[in-house]
């Protein structure tokens, strides 16, 4: 095999994205993501069965989609990647079964990753262009480790502490409730918005006032610093929200939504930057990284940036496009096992959903 | 040579030789929890017992279902990025089409109604006439409570594992007498489980 700059194909269904993606080293050749949100929007969130379903369906056009965009052929791919967990039991599996199948088929070995740590990954990515090109330190150069990498969807709400991407990441903190994504769902349908509720929130948001309402900021209290310093939890905000615009209504005043949705989205926003920016400052790691579709939001980015330079911490946000959840960034993953000299991971391995972030390879 | 997977119950492997209707080699397993984790070891053993090349082989067969496991999938997917790698034909069958040809090899040649487990108090069956060199599936597949069986005049076949070597000769024999298999569509038999979101319910009382 190729270990120099390997071609790796990766496959990611995790939640409710099917993801294929190819990658060769660290340059992205094609990143093609089929998405079954609009089957979850009726029922408000994702539905495991609905999302694995279409896992099924999507998968090997996805593959020969993103073989078409690569420009490269089955029989060259030099290993397939592949989610174990965490995630969605149902559709890790579909992701599973494929991907062993597939390295059977082509007779190449195959690496079985962490999700998180694949969100992690996906910075070392650069566009084929880029990749003998000494000036690609304006776009921020190569990650540096150690890293604070904090990592946000509808699916997860972790903070990590890497140190090496491919062999030590240690789990900081994670949300004891809803993720924060669920929290943006969850409180645009209180306020009778559709989903996904990130889009619909910012939306909603513009022209309101982020101070209109203090929102609690959960487990941010000195005697949570003890047990829950850098986890996070969602479920006391949503439930504030909905008294508050309660409290409108049966007083029969107008709700006003831009304050409303603004001063949420602060709070959504405060409290994963302040515990990022702290485990920076406490750990002495002066870089954070952002990951997960939540990084899509325009606040969180903004509030990001200017946060990050005040505490002199280099912030660097992967494309979107690499952000939410794809297959590139598990192939990417793939390629640096590959390159750092990992062994393939064996056969027996399974869809765990709640693998643990320091199982960055299974099996 | 055939390979086919099923994980419509358990896990089967199996390779066979269509032309002289050769079991070369069926790997099991009747564990319904652990389809992802089995599925590439059973595939490995299979192809190395063989000693047979992917891309020597004819064409892969799978088991569309029915079946109640979040399993099913793992078959199906595996099948069919299986076939895509190793640049062949799928053939799709319906799953219990393996369990009226195994209950052909016991001489049977009435009419039988297979029956598997669909979990929450229901079952799948499909009905076969068994007179023929190979079963004809006169019906089904379909899905009841137990006690609402549709052909009750039909002796009932229960079945907890689906051999995939039965399953892909059963495949031959439709492919030889050129016959339809299944579609390519995974067999739920049911929609997906999900309750619409009630109305906003109050925090304040
Ligand atoms: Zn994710």
């Amino acid at each position: 095999m190729n270990t120099d700059n390997p071609l790796v194909l990766g496959i990611e269904t995790s939640c409710d994205e099917t993801g294929v993606g190819i990658v060769r080293g660290a340059t992205l050749l094609s990143n093609t993501i089929a998405s079954s949100m609009d089957e979850h929007a009726r029922y408000g969130g994702v539905v495991p069965e609905v999302a694995a379903r279409a896992h099924l369906e999507a998968m090997t056009p996805a593959i020969t989609s993103a073989l078409a965009d690569a420009g490269v052929t089955l029989d060259e791919i030099d290993a397939i990647a592949v989610t174990s967990g965490p995630g969605l039991a149902g559709a890790l599996m579909v992701g599973v079964g494929a991907a062993k199948a597939l390295a059977l088929a082509i007779e190449k070995p195959i690496y079985a990753v962490n999700h998180l740590v694949g969100h992690v990954g996906a910075d070392v990515l650069r566009a084929p262009q880029q990749e003998s090109d000494e000036s690609s330190e304006v776009d921020g150069g190569r990650i540096q480790y150690p890293t604070i990498a904090l990592l946000v969807s509808g699916g997860h709400t972790s903070l990590l502490l890497v140190r090496d991407l491919v062999s030590d990441v240690e789990l900081l903190g994670e949300t004891i409730d809803d993720a924060a994504g669920e929290a943006f769902d969850k409180v645009a349908r209180l306020l009778g918005l559709p989903y996904p509720g990130g889009p619909e929130i910012d939306r909603a948001a513009v022209g309101g006032n982020p101070k209109a309402i203090r929102f609690p900021r959960g487990l941010s209290l000195p005697k949570d610093h003890d047990a829950h310093r850098y986890d996070f939890s969602f479920s006391g905000l949503k439930t504030a929200v909905a008294r508050w615009v309660e409290k409108k209504q049966d007083a029969g005043e107008e709700v006003p939504l831009a304050d409303v949705a603004a001063s949420f989205r602060e709070a959504v926003v405060d409290v994963l930057i302040t515990k990022a920016l702290a485990a920076c400052a406490e750990y002495g790691v002066p870089r954070l990284l952002l990951g997960g579709g939540v990084v899509a939001n325009a606040r969180v980015r903004e509030v990001a940036a200017v946060r990050a330079e005040a505490a002199g911490v280099a912030l660097r946000i992967p494309p979107l496009s690499l952000c939410t959840d794809n297959g590139a960034m598990i192939a990417a993953l793939g390629a640096q096992l590959i390159m750092a000299g990992h062994g393939p991971s064996g056969l027996g391995f399974g869809a765990d959903s709640t693998l643990p972030v320091t199982d960055i390879q299974v099996g | 040579m055939l390979l086919a997977i099923d994980t419509s119950a358990g896990t089967s492997v199996a390779i066979v030789d269509p032309s002289t209707r050769a079991i070369v080699i069926e790997r099991s397993t009747p564990d319904t929890m652990r389809h992802a984790e089995v599925i590439g070891t059973l595939l490995a053993e299979a192809l190395s017992f063989a000693g047979i090349r992917p891309s020597a082989l004819d064409g892969v067969v799978v088991g569309m279902g029915p079946g109640p496991f979040t399993g099913l999938r793992v078959g199906i997917a595996a099948a069919r990025t299986f076939a895509l790698g190793a640049g062949l034909p799928l053939h799709p069958m319906v799953s219990a089409d393996a369990v009226a040809r195994q209950e052909a090899l016991t001489g049977a040649s009435d009419t039988v109604m297979v029956v598997t487990d669909a979990r929450r108090k229901e079952v799948f069956w499909s009905l076969y006439d068994l007179s023929a060199a190979e079963p004809v599936r006169l019906d089904g597949p379909g899905l009841a409570k137990p006690d609402a069986l549709p052909h009750s005049d039909a002796r009932r076949v229960d079945a907890a594992e689906i051999p995939a070597a039965q399953l892909a000769l059963a495949a031959a024999g439709l492919l030889a007498a050129g016959l339809p298999l299944a579609s390519d569509e995974a067999l739920y038999l049911r929609s997906p489980d999900v309750t619409m979101p009630s109305g906003i319910k109050r925090v304040t009382q």
